[in-house]
């Protein structure tokens, strides 16, 4: 009996992996060895792609991504640390309306703001601009950091605080030798999850940037205009620009769950 | 900010107003303002803007006849078949991908649930989908799996030897969205009821097998009320996400065929249309609509988080 769940994991887990494994196949033949029916799969394999991916302009906006991406994750993490520390380990009074106002932001479709961002943007000189984009990425992030890192603080037993401060620790010292360590995977689990939420963004930053600021996904949706066969190149293109995204994704696989339900599920 | 002022403590043992004690609780305070300064500026205000402009009549490209506009734009975007049919897009695109995915990610975390040679694997394997950049599966899915000449769905059906070759996204717009962001949702939904079955308590089943329960009897009276909580969260968070999708909708029709959906609909208002009055009016229906959801989702995520603090 176990065996048949075995073998129907194994099907049902190569059938979700299929299209990322053509994916991968696909970008490195060659575009007609791409573009056969049916599909050749031991066709020779060829870098083509990737490199004509780099070479029609992929740098600025892959840096583009990178600085918005970890731009807006360190100011989230400035941000979310001291507000979690004020909300788990010294918490103000009335700390879950407070934990619960960061969150309800969050199931604010970004949509209906969409308009009044745009035209501040414009007023401000800000559009096309990527630390006006990193800042939108902060105010997407800050919430899901909050609520993550809350979390993660209140994992630190309240025995070593007291015993810290019996021992006559001062604040920096009970952060640093205390708090930070047992934090430290929390920290690094939330950076990456911020990441790769602002790494994959495409509304904002297909309405606020253009030429100058425009980030990855951006540059992936005006990719395909281009004349004749092309598939070998998207999915080079795709592969580039979600390998950020699986490296951090797996790198943070054990907390991903807990930071996509905002904490709720360990 | 009401919440960060009031105060509540029985009258009787209320200590007289101290200075000091003040000072130490604005202390306590103090990191936390930073942040919540920041979001309420960032994310609250432009709701705010958006009201004001859904009541103004202002088209950019017509920057002469601006003004107050009462109810129009709402009368105009309830009465615009474009924009009604939009909603109705959201609504079936959202429970369709929201319901799919999640019976599909029960199976799926019941399956990883049992051992099995290579478990680690097959759940990486699963995992994936979800780690592909959103922008970046749309395009893989309109080009490299749905194209009627070489995709990878007709080539298959070329190697089982059938003769059709359809044109999928053309014959089946609505369903080839939903398709692909079930794809993507699947993963999400997994992990979250994996991570139920997985705090689910091992006694009472044990108890159960002994009084020689049968496994359906086991699932239906204790895996899944165990399960049901995060079935909600499940599906409310993914509401909220899949509510709002853009990229797939965008890449994979450019809304047309019939899939476009309000998110889609305001972006094209407004960037293409130039109808801010309208396109507030429109965002201010989604917001309604997401407080609704949001609603119960607070209150399954407070349910959770309560038990957590017991």
């Amino acid at each position: 009996m176990s065996r048949i769940w075995g073998v129907l994991a194994w099907f049902a887990g190569i059938v979700f992996f299929a299209p990322v494994a053509w994916m991968f196949l696909t970008s490195l033949h060659s575009e007609s060895d791409a573009a056969t029916n049916p599909p050749s799969l031991l066709a020779p394999l060829t870098l083509d792609g990737y490199e004509e991916f780099f070479n029609a302009g992929a740098w600025p906006p892959l840096i583009n991504s990178f600085s918005a991406s970890i731009g807006s994750t360190i100011i989230v993490l400035l941000l979310a640390i001291p507000a979690a520390y004020a909300l788990s380990i010294k918490p103000v009074e009335k700390w879950t309306d407070v934990l619960f106002f960061f969150l309800s932001t969050k199931m604010m479709p970004v949509v209906a703001a969409l308009l009044p961002i745009y035209l501040i943007a414009q007023f401000s000189g800000m559009l096309d601009n990527i630390s006006f984009l990193t800042l939108l990425y902060c105010s997407m992030n800050l919430p899901i950091a909050v609520w993550l890192m809350r979390s993660f603080l209140a994992e630190v037993p309240k025995e070593i605080l007291e015993a810290a401060s019996i021992d006559g620790a001062g604040l920096v010292t009970t952060l640093r030798r205390v708090v930070a360590p047992i934090a430290m995977p929390g920290i690094a689990a939330t950076a990456l999850i911020c990441f790769i939420f602002s790494w994959n963004e495409l509304l904002f930053a297909r309405v606020l940037t253009g030429v100058v600021a425009g980030t990855a996904p951006v540059y992936l949706t005006g990719f395909v205009t281009s004349q004749g066969l092309f598939l070998a190149k998207v999915c080079a293109a795709a592969v580039v620009v979600s390998l950020p995204v699986l490296i951090a994704g797996f790198a943070a696989q054990d907390k991903l769950v807990q930071g996509l339900s905002l904490g709720a599920v360990k | 900010m009401a919440v960060l002022t009031r105060e509540e403590r029985p009258v009787a043992d209320r200590p007289p107003p101290a200075p000091r004690r003040n000072y130490s609780k604005w202390a306590r305070r103090a990191p936390l303002l930073p942040a919540l300064i920041f979001l309420i500026i960032v994310t609250q205000l432009p709701f705010v803007a958006t009201l004001v402009i859904s009541f103004m009549k202002w088209n950019s490209l017509d920057p002469t006849s601006r003004g107050f506009a009462g109810f129009d734009n709402y009368v105009n975007v309830f009465t615009d078949p474009d924009l009604r049919s939009s909603v109705v897009n959201t609504i079936v695109l959202t429970a369709s991908v929201v319901l799919i995915s999640l019976v599909l990610g029960l199976g799926l975390a019941l399956l990883l649930d049992k051992k099995f040679a290579g478990r680690g694997f097959v759940r990486t394997m699963l995992i994936a989908p979800f780690l592909v950049v959103p922008v970046a599966a749309a395009l893989i899915w309109k080009h490299v799996l749905y194209n009627p000449e070489y995709g990878l769905f007709n080539g298959i059906l070329s190697w089982l030897g059938f003769e059709a070759q359809p044109d999928w996204i053309s014959n089946m717009p609505m369903s080839a969205v939903v398709l692909s962001l079930v794809w993507q949702w699947t993963p999400f939904m997994m992990l979250i009821l994996l991570a139920g079955l997985q705090s689910k308590p091992i006694e009472p089943v044990e108890a159960a097998t002994i009084d020689g329960a049968s496994s359906f009897q086991i699932f239906r009276y204790l895996t899944f009320p165990h399960l049901r909580q995060y079935l909600e969260l499940g599906g409310l968070l993914g509401s909220i996400y899949i509510v709002q999708n853009f990229d797939a909708v965008f890449t994979i029709t450019s809304g047309g065929l019939g899939t476009a959906n309000l998110p889609y609909m305001i972006y094209q208002t407004f960037y293409q249309a130039h109808e801010y009055g309208e396109a507030s009016a429109a965002g201010v229906i989604v917001v309604a609509g997401s407080i609704i959801i949001a609603t119960f989702a607070l209150r399954t995520v407070s349910s959770l988080f309560k038990e957590e603090k017991r």
